[in-house]
């Protein structure tokens, strides 16, 4: 049981606090509702560019790593296609110093051109280092663009291309800045050893008087559903070939996300699980499978990927795949399997909630949901799935119609 | 409005006493002894069984590795299959972990679960019997999974730098190809299992919320089982570095981007000089904050991050800078590393930049100590290093005091280019 409580400031920025005495330290996390789907579709990479420029130095503070450190911090951050989050942590007595740096980068940058030129690189090596240099590391760029035409996860938070954060100019990051890093776009967690006294007054000292902003209405193109199987076949220089299929999925806040999440873990969650037992170890078709869905904010996708075993037919491999979603769309589960990825996700959910950082990360991405309270009630809901619900969801969802299948092959 | 100009005042986290708790101890019937951090937020448990069984000691190459991964695939009652669904009923996770000196099974479970799963983990110890087919299966897919890595220059620099410091035939110098799998055998691994697990030399650390009973049930499953006996004889391995310091490979003409590693043989933990080089080296490239990060990223943009650590094995170590940077910057990258070297040697470290790495190194290590997970990490590593506490705090209290002549004396002594091997892999 996760224990928090929450006030607003007039300006908008949500704060939840969460205390715990057993540590002598505190974190402060900040996370803004923009992420990558944000983008307009010539400007993609954006909102991670975005997250490097936030330690570029702020309006009133030429660096932001550097206090921190001296304070006795650290911190990182990361983006994805929903949302930006921003996390440190310190010794508890020099918390002041995170809300001084954090309120101090919300309130402006400083948007230095030489940041901005450094980081366009930083980036750009990045892409490379993980998309580009690595064997199937363009993938997800070709998966996503095949699955979605219309709804911006058709892209990658890295980017579409290269050249789009190459290109990135000083006034599209001000724009970018003032329309989506404001107080009201924003939720503030702190937790650890600190007092909901103490957060409060220096949330409003250092908070306060940051300008509300103006809340961004999102309004992104709903993708329209899929009726039709789509399929590609792409060669690269690769040892072994792969495949990758995709099937759109509700979305994170839908009530059949529960019952989603425990049809990936029946299928691909572990050395149990039923594509393991029959595609690697029974039939050895592939030397590696996996079954999982991004849990996007957005209806988003189900993706099952492996990787042959080399001389195995793909179009055999793909076969086997979809024989074992026969059996899980036309039979039911056995009660016991059912329970087995239950107990799983009770336990992944404790390991998760050992570290103040991890409580203070959830609580920002369950109240972003709707409510930090989610995070202690979620489990009911995983409790609540039904044997029938796994087999319409696998109904519902792994249709051929539905979805988008890449070979990737082995030149030669 | 508050004066945003103004730092907030701090305390500076080298003021903090720093504690390390206490494992408590207790030792099995057959002398095994169980360290353990009962504390925690979260009703949740890790219990290691670690054994004197890693590639040291093993005739030829993967042996260890390859019994260490198939100790859960089969015994004579239960089939891998069988041992998996078992323990992911209990919602837990069994992992192997094969290190040079150390092979490691891992529990994490809920802690009401410990007494279903440690039955299970005793019939590992017992009763594994590594069937043919699961090597054959292993064997495929190591294969493959290796030729897919030998494509990342990262993966080619990290190989072929080990080999140059310690040379291709030793255990921290020595690594797999295709061959090595091929000719595993079962013979072999079920040998091994009995010589290094079954009456192998066991040590056990655990942590989480313990239950009241726990030395009971430990003692209960594994207190008479034939481990620590008789000695282990480890064999001695000759460090061989290689005559040449350095290394261009080409691995994939295409490639954007190049693997860079410059590294140094370096003492152990045992050797006075390594908890000063410790402070010097998060200074040097340890830290988000260090010079190499700042001059290489945050200045030139060459790479997405550069970092340098000290590589700490128990009979020997080195000092290794490491970074992925543009094909077309990596000599660049090289010669930036060089300049970083000596402006440490002969520059004059300013008061600021020693206070900030040592408050930011006191700061992550009060940060590092939150949990019992972390306390039982630092006293593995105090216990399979043959060191106590005295040697945490003799560290803390250099990190605190330690001056920047002394740094600087350590950067003349250590960050000398010609004692480093220097390698790019594209």
């Amino acid at each position: 049981m996760v224990k928090f409580e929450r006030f607003m400031l007039d300006n908008g920025l949500k704060v939840l606090v969460h205390i715990d005495q057993s540590t002598p330290m505190a974190v402060v996390n900040v996370l803004y509702d923009v992420g990558a789907r944000d983008e307009d579709a010539q400007q993609t990479g954006f909102a991670h560019l975005f997250e490097h420029l936030m330690f570029g130095g702020s309006v009133n503070i030429p660096d932001y790593d550097e206090p921190l450190q001296v304070a006795g911090g650290e911190n990182n951050a990361y983006t994805t296609n929903d949302l930006t989050n921003y996390y440190c942590q310190l010794p508890s007595e020099n918390l002041e110093t995170a809300f001084w740096l954090e309120s101090d980068r919300m309130l402006s940058l400083a948007f230095s051109k030489k940041s901005l030129d450094v980081q366009r690189k930083v980036v750009c090596e990045e892409f490379k280092e993980h998309y580009i240099n690595k064997p199937y590391g363009d993938v997800w760029h070709i998966m996503r663009e095949l699955a979605f035409k219309e709804h911006p996860y058709r892209w990658m938070t890295i980017g579409k291309e290269l050249s789009h954060v190459e290109n990135a100019q000083l006034e599209d990051v001000k724009r970018f800045f003032f329309k989506h890093y404001t107080p009201s776009n924003a939720i503030l967690v702190v937790a650890g050893n600190v007092s909901v006294q103490q957060v409060r007054e220096l949330a409003e000292k250092w908070f306060g008087d940051i300008p509300p902003g103006e809340k961004h209405k999102r309004d992104l193109p709903v993708e329209p559903e899929q009726k039709e199987e789509r399929r590609m076949t792409v060669h690269r220089k690769v040892p072994a070939d792969a495949i990758y299929k995709t099937w759109h999925m509700c979305s994170r806040l839908d009530d059949d996300y529960y019952a989603t999440d425990l049809l990936t873990d029946i299928l691909g969650g572990g050395a149990s699980s039923r594509l393991y037992q029959a595609l690697v170890k029974e039939q050895q078709l592939f030397t590696g499978i996996n079954c999982y869905h991004f849990g996007s904010l957005d209806a988003g996708l189900l993706a099952i990927d492996g990787q042959l075993v080399k001389g195995v037919d793909i179009k055999k491999a793909e076969d086997a795949i979809e024989a074992e979603l026969d059996k899980i769309r036309h039979g039911l589960v056995d009660a016991r399997e059912l329970q087995k990825v239950q107990n799983k996700t009770e336990s992944v959910m404790a390991f998760e909630d050992m570290s103040v950082m991890n409580r203070a990360g959830s609580l920002a991405f369950y109240e972003l949901l709707g409510d930090g309270e989610l995070m202690n009630t979620e489990f009911k809901k995983y409790q609540d799935v039904s044997v029938h619900d796994l087999k319409r969801i696998a109904n519902q969802v792994m249709q051929p119609s539905n979805s988008n299948t890449l070979w990737y092959l082995a030149e030669n | 409005m508050p004066d945003r100009s103004q730092a907030p005042h701090i305390k500076d986290a080298i003021e903090y006493a720093i504690a390390l708790k206490k494992p408590e101890i207790f030792t099995l019937d057959n002398g095994v002894k169980v360290y353990n951090v009962n504390a925690g937020t979260e009703e949740v448990v890790q219990i290691e069984w670690i054994f004197k069984a890693g590639n040291w000691f093993e005739k030829s190459n993967n042996i260890a590795s390859a019994a260490n991964f198939l100790i859960k695939n089969g015994t004579s009652k239960k089939s891998a299959y069988d041992i998996n669904e078992y323990v992911d009923f209990y919602g837990a996770y069994l992992n192997r972990s094969c290190y040079n000196e150390t092979a490691v099974v891992t529990l994490h479970c809920l802690s009401r679960q410990l007494e279903n799963l440690l039955p299970m983990v005793q019939e590992l110890f017992l009763d594994a019997i590594f069937p043919e087919e699961e090597l054959h299966i292993f064997r495929q897919n190591m294969k493959q999974k290796l030729e897919v890595n030998l494509k990342k220059c990262d993966f080619v620099a990290g190989r072929k730098i080990d080999e140059f410091l310690f040379g291709a035939k030793h255990p921290y110098g020595v690594y797999s190809i295709a061959e090595d799998y091929d000719a595993l055998d079962v013979v072999a691994l079920r040998n091994f299992y009995a010589t290094y697990y079954q009456q192998g030399h066991c040590s056990i650390f655990s942590a989480g919320i313990l239950p009241a009973n726990y030395a009971q049930l430990m003692n209960g499953f594994f207190g008479s089982l034939p481990f620590n006996q008789s000695p282990i004889v480890a064999p001695e391995h000759l460090i061989l570095p290689a005559s040449e310091k350095k290394w261009n490979i080409i691995n994939d003409p295409e490639g954007v981007q190049g693997a860079v590693r410059i590294a140094r043989p370096f003492p152990t933990r045992h050797h006075p000089d390594f908890p000063k080089v410790q402070v010097l080296n998060t200074l040097f490239g340890g830290f988000f904050g260090s010079r190499l990060m700042n001059n290489i990223r945050e200045d030139k943009g060459y790479t997405y991050g550069i970092y340098s650590f000290l590589v700490n094995h128990i009979h020997g170590g080195a000092w290794m800078i490491s970074t992925e940077a543009g094909r077309d910057v990596c000599e660049a990258t090289v010669n930036e590393v060089y300049n970083e070297m000596q402006a440490l040697r002969e520059g004059d470290i300013d008061p600021e930049e020693l206070l900030l790495v040592k408050n930011y190194l006191i700061g992550t290590l009060l940060g590092d100590l939150d949990g019992p997970f972390h306390t039982i990490a630092r006293w593995k590593n105090l216990v399979l290093n043959g060191l106590d506490d005295s040697f945490f705090y003799h560290s803390v209290d250099t990190i605190k005091n330690i001056s920047a002549e002394e740094l600087k004396a350590m950067a003349n002594k250590y960050l000398q280019p010609e004692d480093f091997y220097e390698l790019v892999v594209v």
